[in-house]
């Protein structure tokens, strides 16, 4: 009856090797093709630190500017805007201009890749029933794994450093636009795609004349969901080399400085709060001709 | 009936939807039943030996209870529902044999459709809903906005442009609707119960604006409806459907006079027959002159019955539209004309 009581496991010397297998069998790969990966994301690399030495040497005043702009652009609302420029000035009196700086530019890169990756696999989802199916439990992978889970992957092929942390961040990010536009899509009123189809319309023009500006709003609240879920990467994303808020959190965590770890934990809410805030009004005033109907 | 003006013909077509349609399509062809059919194979029969010729520039009408496949017959009219077997001519081309690209041609330039839940683009001004046939076409924006204008004033909406379906009535809606159909100056026109969601006033409005443009453009409508009188009113030639069979299709007057059986004249029950029967489905024919008044032959019962109430005994002559006498009317056929026919399914005509 031992086999009742204890499980029939494998064979401690046999999971041994099996680990051992699998881990020589991914050094294995990544010093045969690291080199070329790493190379392949050069170009990206490049951006970033770029992108990153233009929010930090830009002058704060029109930084700050430029904030509002897009704000006011994205909410027209006063109250937003005030509210964003108070936040600012307190972030920078406070001393974390630069940091807020790296992590603003780290956001925005990887909000952009996610849309660029998420929208169109988004809409091969939607067209297509088993490209969803072979899509959504990979999905469901990425958002339920533990994100550290996949940073030792990243960081052996990759080492430590901007670009793996970006990875990580995308991966965590991408899986609310990409459901978010397949369900968009797909909630499309059926009657109006027929309609459309009356008249001759091919896949194209019912893509982008009907699906997608209709689903629009959905895919937008997408687009602020996956800013939401970047932002709260920040801080495992500095564990692999990346720089920004998330740094002085980590260090506030193992040195127990209650106050840095406070600052800069505000500081990720507020900038959350204001791209939450912009982004929903933006979308919002996208279904106008919704809230100017009748009934 | 002259072949040339058939401009749709419609031939033995089948629709099953379901797995395995093709088996359960030779169970159909033996005669097999809808019921049956769902219990057996669980497929279900939408359209069961459909021939049905429609002629150029005629308004017919397609009715039918829900679930008797009307709609399902129409989508097939432009291949939004493909059939199980059959074939559908279009001037003697097999619209089921076009490619993908001559599929979306023909939808572009010979067929345009009008839905019951209107389906416009929510996103779109009424200005763009109107020419979206058109842009679609790659037609330059003048060009469509300015045929799509007209069609908007031609459907009593001018002024209402730039305002978007959701802030427009269901009837101003279904406006909106018509003109898209029409932008695109198809010579059919595919209507879904177009009408059925409107209230009665605004569907009887409506009614008078399609016949009114009808008057003027004559264009060959297929027009579904599940109710009688609107399918009397504007139909030329009435189908009536049955679990996706076809029951009778035939004039509107012969439909009244001779219902092809009980599901028919359970139709044609509820309908007051003095304002829809014709003097020419009643009278005597004859070809001299009665002693009392003169009048058309499409006049209807009610009418006739006003004129004569002044001199009862006096039996009406009866004319038609080129003035030749083509025969009378007395009281007692009026009477009897009014009545329901007693003995159903005597007089089956096809």
């Amino acid at each position: 009856m031992d086999w009742f009581f204890n499980f029939p496991d494998m064979s401690r010397s046999d999971l041994r090797e099996f680990k051992k297998t699998v881990d020589f069998a991914f050094t294995d790969f990544s010093r045969t093709y690291g080199q070329g990966i790493e190379e392949f994301f050069e170009p990206l690399l490049m951006f970033l630190v770029w992108f990153e030495k233009l929010f930090i040497n830009t002058p704060w005043p029109v930084i700050i500017f430029s904030i509002l702009l897009l704000a006011w652009i994205g909410s027209r609302s006063i109250l937003i805007v005030v509210g964003t420029f108070l936040s600012f000035m307190l972030i920078g009196y406070f001393g974390m201009w630069e940091d807020t700086m790296s992590t603003l530019a780290i956001i925005l890169v990887a909000t952009f890749l996610c849309i660029a990756i998420g929208i169109p696999l988004g809409i091969a989802m939607a067209r297509n029933n088993k490209v969803q199916a072979a899509i959504v439990p990979i999905l469901d992978v990425m958002q339920t794994i533990p994100s550290f889970v996949y940073l030792i992957p990243v960081v052996m092929l990759l080492g430590i450093g901007k670009v793996p942390g970006l990875i990580a961040v995308c991966i965590y990010a991408i899986p609310p636009i990409v459901r978010l536009t397949n369900l968009g899509i797909r909630l499309v009123d059926k009657d109006v795609l027929e309609a459309a189809d009356s008249f001759g319309a091919n896949y194209w023009q019912k893509l982008f004349g009907v699906q997608m500006p209709l689903a629009l709003p959905t895919i937008f609240a997408g687009v602020n969901q996956t800013i939401m879920m970047a932002l709260a990467m920040v801080v495992i994303a500095s564990m692999i080399g990346v720089k920004g808020l998330g740094l002085p959190v980590l260090r506030a965590i193992s040195n127990q400085y209650l106050a840095l770890g406070l600052m800069n934990g505000l500081a990720i809410v507020i900038l959350a709060i204001i791209f939450d805030r912009v982004t929903q009004k933006f979308g919002l005033r996208m279904q106008k001709y919704r809230n100017e109907g009748k009934d | 009936m002259n072949s040339k003006n058939i401009l749709i013909k419609v031939n033995q077509l089948y629709k099953i939807f379901g797995d395995g349609d093709k088996s359960a399509l030779d169970l159909v062809k033996n005669g097999m039943g809808k019921d049956e059919l769902l219990e057996k194979s669980n497929c279900v029969l939408g359209l069961n030996n459909i021939n049905l010729n429609i002629n150029r520039g005629k308004i017919q009408v397609v009715m039918g209870l829900s679930g008797s496949g009307k709609s399902t017959l129409i989508r097939h009219l432009n291949r939004l529902i493909e059939p199980t077997s059959g074939e559908i001519l279009f001037n003697d081309t097999n619209i089921l044999n076009l490619t993908s690209k001559e599929l979306i041609q023909f939808r572009q330039n010979n067929m345009s459709m009008v839905f019951q839940k209107f389906a416009l683009f929510p996103h779109k001004t009424v200005l763009q809903n109107v020419g979206y046939g058109l842009a679609i076409q790659n037609i330059a924006k003048d060009e469509w906005s300015e045929k799509a204008q007209k069609w908007i004033k031609r459907v009593g909406l001018d002024g209402y442009e730039t305002y978007y379906p959701g802030q427009l009535s269901g009837g101003m809606q279904q406006r909106v609707g018509l003109a898209r159909a029409l932008a695109t100056d198809a010579e059919i026109l595919l209507m879904d119960e177009a009408f059925s969601a409107l209230d009665p006033l605004i569907r009887s409005e409506m009614q008078n604006i399609l016949l009114d443009l009808q008057s003027e453009l004559h264009k060959t409508i297929i027009f579904i409806t599940h109710d009688l009188d609107e399918a009397l009113k504007i139909g030329d030639r009435i189908a009536i459907l049955r679990d996706g069979s076809m029951v009778q299709d035939s004039d509107p007057q012969e439909i009244i006079m001779n219902p092809a059986d009980e599901y028919v004249s359970d139709f044609i029950k509820d309908i007051n027959r003095a304002r829809v029967i014709q003097a020419k489905s009643i009278m005597t024919p004859t070809n001299t002159k009665s002693s009392g008044a003169t009048v058309k032959e499409d006049m209807v019962l009610e009418d006739i019955l006003q004129i004569m109430s002044d001199a009862p005994s006096k039996p009406v002559t009866i004319e038609n539209s080129k003035g030749k006498i083509t025969g009378k009317i007395e009281m007692v056929n009026l009477i009897e004309g009014m009545k329901r026919p007693k003995s159903l399914g005597t007089n089956i005509t096809g």
